[in-house]
């Protein structure tokens, strides 16, 4: 698989855990099954959530290349909120422009964050392993230790829980868990056990990725080539990652054969063609094809699938663990609710309903984009060079010119949001996440909006007044002051309104001047309690 | 007189763009310049200005040559 030898970057010890001698399988409240980025995060989004959760992964070790590198606004978000943006933000490369070049010249140019005043950038590039270092120890300073080496090797479900049997270098021992979290990534064994189907396609073209190390002569941007004069016919892609290593993405075609493309004296002379020298060492290569797809339905009772081992698409635009990372945290202040008992089981739905839907617009995009760097037929080709040709002369169509849109989060259709009886001219709408903004505290020190949010629900409320809330009330003006008025203009917020987050700092509803009952309904609503009531008025009925 | 519009007229340019390409989607490449002529003709005649669709005559002849002169 690697062209020099470097299997591993982080390595972790197997230890045998006391669950192992117990006499009976051992209860607990949530098992995560895979420690990549997203089983990961579920795992301390629900620690932080005071659940205690388990989380085993078959490996015992984080590597095998940079992976998926390109972290997003609102994953970066999350992470902060979990403990592990600010290392990601540190060691990361932070970009927001992308250019797109067609042969030798640019045709196309986006900024992806142009206003000022949030805490996290647009886009860092990380490989995956650092994320993944950063992540399994936050868990562990918060005491959540993965068992690695362990391997869930079968299962059986039941309606209250799931038992599972798990192989381990001392052999195998049995779990038993309220609620089974699937993030085992694309080739997810759970999936397989169920015999869940993928829905979606799979694309014929194969892509080149090749880390090589170098100190640059490039700036931190996406470079992306249509059909450039050092790669002939197909696309290329650089991007910047720390350590001066750099991504290289080069399109080979479908009938491209995946062990003689990986040998170094081919990918060494393209590179060299691609960069002009050959001052660069290899560090990782790999080469992929890749699918828009996803399982049908991401809960199966007490089994819950999220990630890769959900859904998956097309690298160009970053959807995989950007999306992944957000149905984490989808998932994780659902499940605590649940489990604590202040809402019904039906919430767990909403995971469902509200990342699936998430999921086929990533794919949707995610296609598109395939559509547009990959053509099917000499007539897709003739539509697409005819966008990049017409670029140069006719603004509408470098509109069109795409080479992967970029992640950008869900706004959700919820039924936990409370429809907007109120009319509001920002760009969010309900269900959206909120913007950041700088803000000032009591004693005039600054402070970021979504560290105030933090994973609580909050009542936001602007100007001089004191509603009632079964939840935290922040009010702008009182305990946080929005000197710039940055806040205020994202949210189009005028004297008396009030907005209402979720515990994910989405969206839940808004007023212009909100009486307590119409608060307390919406509180309800976004718990999932009001869906409950009428669940079972429906069932009464 | 009315001039061409080149400026960004879909709000969802992906959207569009997909439509053709689906339009196309398994057809011959002959089936895909009969489907292309029919749809030159239906837009044409919807724009219903000659001046308007002799602009982009030109303009589309013109991306042609330049993309011909790069690859040579």
């Amino acid at each position: 698989m690697t062209a020099q030898g470097r299997k591993s970057v982080f390595s972790f010890g197997y230890a045998r855990h006391r669950d192992q001698d117990a006499p009976q399988p051992v209860k607990h409240r949530a098992i995560v099954v895979g420690a990549g980025p997203v089983g990961l995060a579920c795992a301390i989004d629900l620690k932080l959530r005071g659940v205690d959760v388990v989380i085993i992964d078959d490996a015992d070790r984080i590597g095998e290349g940079s992976r998926g590198i390109c972290y997003s606004k609102r994953a970066l978000e999350i992470l902060d909120r979990l403990g592990a943006g600010q290392a990601c933000v540190e060691k990361g490369v932070v970009w927001k422009i992308g250019k797109v070049f067609s042969r030798n010249d640019q045709v196309h140019q986006f900024d992806l964050l142009p206003e000022d005043g949030h805490k996290m950038p647009a886009f860092i590039n990380l490989q995956q392993y650092y994320l993944e270092k950063y992540l399994v120890e936050r868990a562990a300073e918060l005491g959540v230790l993965v068992r690695w080496r362990n391997k869930l090797v079968s299962m059986t479900r039941r309606s209250d829980g799931v038992s599972i049997s798990i192989e381990t270098p001392d052999g195998h021992y049995q779990l038993d868990t309220q609620w089974l979290i699937a993030a085992d990534g694309a080739r997810s064994t759970i999936r397989d056990l169920m015999g869940l189907e993928w829905r979606g396609e799979v694309f014929e073209d194969r892509f080149l990725i090749a880390d090589v190390k170098m100190t640059g002569e490039f700036p931190p941007e996406r470079w992306f080539w249509f059909e450039p004069p050092f790669h002939h016919g197909h696309s290329a892609l650089l991007h910047k990652q720390p350590d001066d290593v750099w991504r290289i993405d080069l399109q080979l075609g479908p009938q491209a054969d995946a062990k003689t493309e990986q040998q170094p004296e081919r990918v060494i002379p393209r590179i060299r063609q691609m960069l002009g020298h050959d001052k660069f060492e290899l560090e990782w290569v790999s080469l992929y094809t890749f699918q828009c797809r996803r399982i049908g339905r991401f809960v199966h009772g007490r089994i819950v699938f999220i990630g890769d081992a959900a859904h998956q698409v097309s690298p160009f635009g970053a959807r995989g663990a950007n999306s992944g990372i957000q149905d984490a945290e989808n998932l994780a202040w659902k499940l605590a609710l649940v489990l604590r008992g202040e809402a019904d089981e039906s919430l767990i739905e909403t995971y469902h309903t509200e990342r699936s839907a998430a999921a086929d617009e990533n794919i949707l995009h995610s296609t598109r984009s395939t559509d547009f760097i990959a053509p099917r037929s000499a007539q897709e080709m003739r539509f697409r060079d005819a966008v990049l040709d017409l670029a140069r002369h006719a603004p509408f169509a470098s509109g069109m010119i795409n080479s992967g849109r970029l992640s950008t989060p869900a706004t959700y259709a919820s039924i936990l949001s409370t429809l907007d009886e109120d009319l509001w001219t920002s760009s969010i709408a309900c269900g959206a996440p909120v913007p950041d903004a700088p803000l000032t505290d009591a004693q005039g020190s600054p402070v970021w909006f979504l560290d105030a949010l933090g994973g609580e629900e909050t009542l936001v409320v602007f100007g001089d007044q004191s509603p009632q809330a079964s939840c935290r009330i922040v009010r702008i003006g009182a305990d946080l002051h929005d000197t710039r008025g940055l806040l205020a203009k994202r949210l189009d917020a005028t004297d008396g309104s009030a907005f209402l987050f979720r515990a994910d700092q989405h969206l839940a509803a808004r007023w212009r001047k909100p009486e307590a009952a119409v608060i307390a309904k919406a509180v309800a609503r976004m718990r999932g309690q009001e869906l409950n009531a009428s669940s079972k008025l429906a069932a009464a009925q | 007189m009315t001039q061409l519009d080149t400026s960004r007229r879909f709000a969802d340019p992906d959207s569009a763009y997909r439509a053709l390409i689906d339009a196309h989607r398994g057809l011959t490449d002959e089936d895909s310049a009969v489907l292309n002529t029919r749809l030159v003709l239906l837009l044409a005649n919807h724009i219903g200005d000659a001046q308007v669709v002799a602009q982009a005559i030109e303009l589309a002849k013109g991306a042609k040559a330049i993309a011909e002169n790069q690859s040579a």
